[in-house]
């Protein structure tokens, strides 16, 4: 659009310059405004929650010198994780006194080594990694020891500390 | 007549089909497709279609799916017992997910042989290398979307590599799983990705590539000794169309022939065999699964087990990187010169040893004779012909044997484990001193028997073993000796 006036080049000129940076200046907030909360809601799961104690059993139900399978409820659980929401560990009762709790994850991958009670050993079905009944490694692809969670004896309670699954860098 | 040939020009007004769509359907390309050699270009429609029959089975599918930890598992029985056709879906869908890598792994195959993916089709290729990373990932998340044994520490498996990634391992695992264990946002996020976030980059992608394919024409079939040359080509293949013939209708006519055959396969598939799964309840309390993962990443399971220690956080996480960067590296590391096969013996021999690796790693995933076989010694007992003439002491040692579960890694007569190697024959390979020591120790990838066994039961196992022992073969003198029968020895029987 072409006006008669001298000056109309000039202030046409300002009021498209005007527009282009407003249009900028309020794209950008705009973008901001919807994309920070986006970012933060797909970011938002990074935010770790603690593992959290929790009973595994009265101590008289581990006999000495057994391993046993315990089926447990994750503490972290949460509406909506059906069978999802357990949790199995290996206790471990060497004597008296002392315990040692495994995850079941395999250090290698990931998958559920099976407590092979004759034969003494854990034995993972994936890869074939093998671990000794103290969780050290036997034999296989795993590069470390099972897992171990944290325990204390309260009570004539057996509480461990978990929830979280257990990887290399973030083992029990 | 009159009515439909006026609404077709209300449409034709408003659309302007015959200015826009059917030049794209009547461009050129090479007559030599008229010929049987055209049947080597039907591939990459055939993966088009299979994804066309995904998307299609994919919605249905989402009408009863439930993304749910709590319900996806009931949900999948459901669609399998309940729902109408619910089952065929499923199988369609699944058989259809194969059909689309297989055609996708051939259709690049045969880009790659024909040397279609040279000047000036480079970004066909690259755009190719995205769609082969989307397919592979949605294969993936498929499978963790059926819902059972096998996906949920098909996960896990998942989650244990990335958390291998120095210092941001754990993060990932985080933001993969949604928390700190496999839950309800774990599936969900997987139905997020194999729904929304990879179809969504998919169709961008195939947007690009079937755009040139159109623009950049179809290759022409390669002749030896005809070499791509950017200074020639355009004008070369510019003649070549001139006498070029119409993509519609003869070149698609070869397309639908060879898809609709493709489509009857994937059904008849899916009603001969059904679906696959789902398997196991996804419960982490049942501990007695052996996961595999879908035929696809089998040789990725394998190599998981094969690969030595040293060499393993890069071959679980460098590998895969530079596999990707190698592909898009292709159309420039030779984006010109020959085209055709027979003069592109390097070119040959990669796909060759590409498949022949995958095959064999492959068939090593599904037998995976690496794994201990956890109900060996329950399911095979120990065979009656050896049991037959033991003496008291072996026939203990046999118990042993099977009670410590030395079969789940250790065959007899071929039934067992295949981790160890098969020890009917040990007597030949090992004298009783060595086995000892091999049974107490371990040793070559083989658990120490120490704390498990007593100097008794060590002392039956052995006898035992010495005694199967195959007749005409002379007992090991030394540990490893030769596996070589002596005709000194000879027992007349």
């Amino acid at each position: 659009m072409k006006h008669a006036t001298s000056n109309s080049n000039s202030t046409d000129e300002e009021r498209r310059g005007l527009l282009k940076w407003t249009a900028i200046l309020l794209g950008g907030l705009a973008s901001a405004a919807a994309g920070i909360p986006i970012v933060g809601f797909l970011f938002g799961p990074l935010r770790k929650r603690d593992d959290q104690w929790t009973t595994a059993g009265k101590v008289d139900e581990f006999p000495v010198g057994k391993t046993r399978l315990v089926d447990l409820q994750n503490p972290l659980h949460s509406l909506g994780d059906g069978d999802a929401g357990k949790i199995a560990i290996y206790v471990r009762r060497a004597d008296e006194a002392t315990f040692q709790i495994f995850a079941i994850n395999c250090t290698h991958l990931g998958c559920p080594v099976n407590w092979l009670a004759d034969a003494g050993l854990f034995m993972c079905p994936c890869h074939g990694g093998v671990y000794y009944e103290d969780g050290s490694h036997a034999s296989g692809p795993p590069p470390r020891g099972l897992y171990q969670y944290e325990h204390r004896l309260e009570k004539g309670d057996l509480l461990v500390k978990l929830g979280h699954l257990p990887t290399l860098q973030q083992p029990g | 007549m009159n009515t439909i040939k006026q609404v077709w020009d209300w449409l034709e007004h408003r659309l302007e089909l015959r200015d826009s769509l059917w030049p794209v359907m009547r461009h050129p390309v090479p007559a030599a497709l008229a010929k049987p050699v055209g049947w080597w270009y039907v591939f990459g429609s055939m993966t088009l279609t299979f994804l066309m029959l995904q998307i299609v089975t994919g919605i249905c599918l989402a009408m009863v799916y439930q993304p749910t930890a709590a319900d996806a598992y009931a949900s999948l029985e459901y669609l399998n017992y309940e729902a109408p056709f619910g089952w065929l879906m499923r199988g369609i869908h699944y058989w259809s997910a194969t059909g689309m890598v297989v055609m996708l792994f051939v259709h690049m195959s045969q880009v790659f042989l024909m040397g279609a993916y040279k000047y000036p089709r480079e970004l066909t290729w690259m755009v190719g290398v995205g769609l082969l990373l989307m397919t592979l990932g949605l294969a993936f998340s498929g499978q963790v979307l059926r819902y059972d044994g096998d996906s949920y520490w098909g996960v896990s498996v998942a989650v244990a590599a990335a958390g291998r990634v120095p210092w941001i391992g754990p993060s990932i695992v985080h933001f993969i799983l949604g928390g700190e264990y496999i839950g309800s946002e774990t599936l969900s996020r997987f139905f997020t990705l194999h729904v929304f976030i990879l179809p969504g980059i998919l169709f961008a992608l195939l947007a690009v590539h079937l755009y040139l394919v159109v623009k950049r024409g179809i290759s022409e079939p390669p002749t030896p000794g005809e070499p791509v040359d950017k200074a020639t080509y355009h004008q070369q293949y510019e003649k070549l169309l001139e006498k070029g013939i119409p993509f519609f209708p003869h070149a698609l006519y070869r397309d639908g022939v060879a898809c609709a055959i493709g489509v009857l396969v994937v059904v008849a598939l899916a009603v001969i065999v059904g679906p696959k799964g789902p398997g196991e309840i996804p419960d982490p309390t049942l501990i007695h699964a052996e996961p595999r993962p879908d035929w696809y990443f089998l040789p990725v399971f394998a190599m998981a087990a094969l690969s030595p220690p040293s060499m393993e956080a890069f071959l679980m996480l460098g590998l895969p990187v530079i596999g990707v960067f190698a592909l898009l590296a292709v159309p420039f590391v030779a984006g010109t010169g020959e085209r055709s096969a027979r003069r592109r013996p390097v070119a040959v021999l990669v796909v060759l040893v590409s498949f022949v690796t995958f095959m064999i790693l492959g068939w090593y995933g599904a037998t995976s004779p690496w794994s201990p076989e956890m109900q060996a010694w329950s399911n095979a007992p120990v065979p009656q012909n050896i049991v037959a003439e033991l003496s008291p002491v072996e026939l203990q040692g046999a118990i042993v044997f099977q009670n410590k579960c030395c079969r789940n890694c250790h065959a007899l007569e071929g039934s067992g484990g295949h981790r160890g190697p098969d020890l009917t024959d040990v007597g030949i390979r090992m004298n009783p001193d060595a086995m000892v020591r091999q049974v107490v120790q371990g040793g070559g990838n083989m658990p120490a028997y120490a704390q498990q066994m007593n100097s008794a039961e060590v002392a039956a196992l052995v006898a035992f073993l010495v005694k199967m022992r195959p007749e005409g073969f002379a007992p090991a003198a030394v540990p490893s000796a030769s596996v070589e029968p002596l005709a000194t020895a000879q027992v007349a029987p």
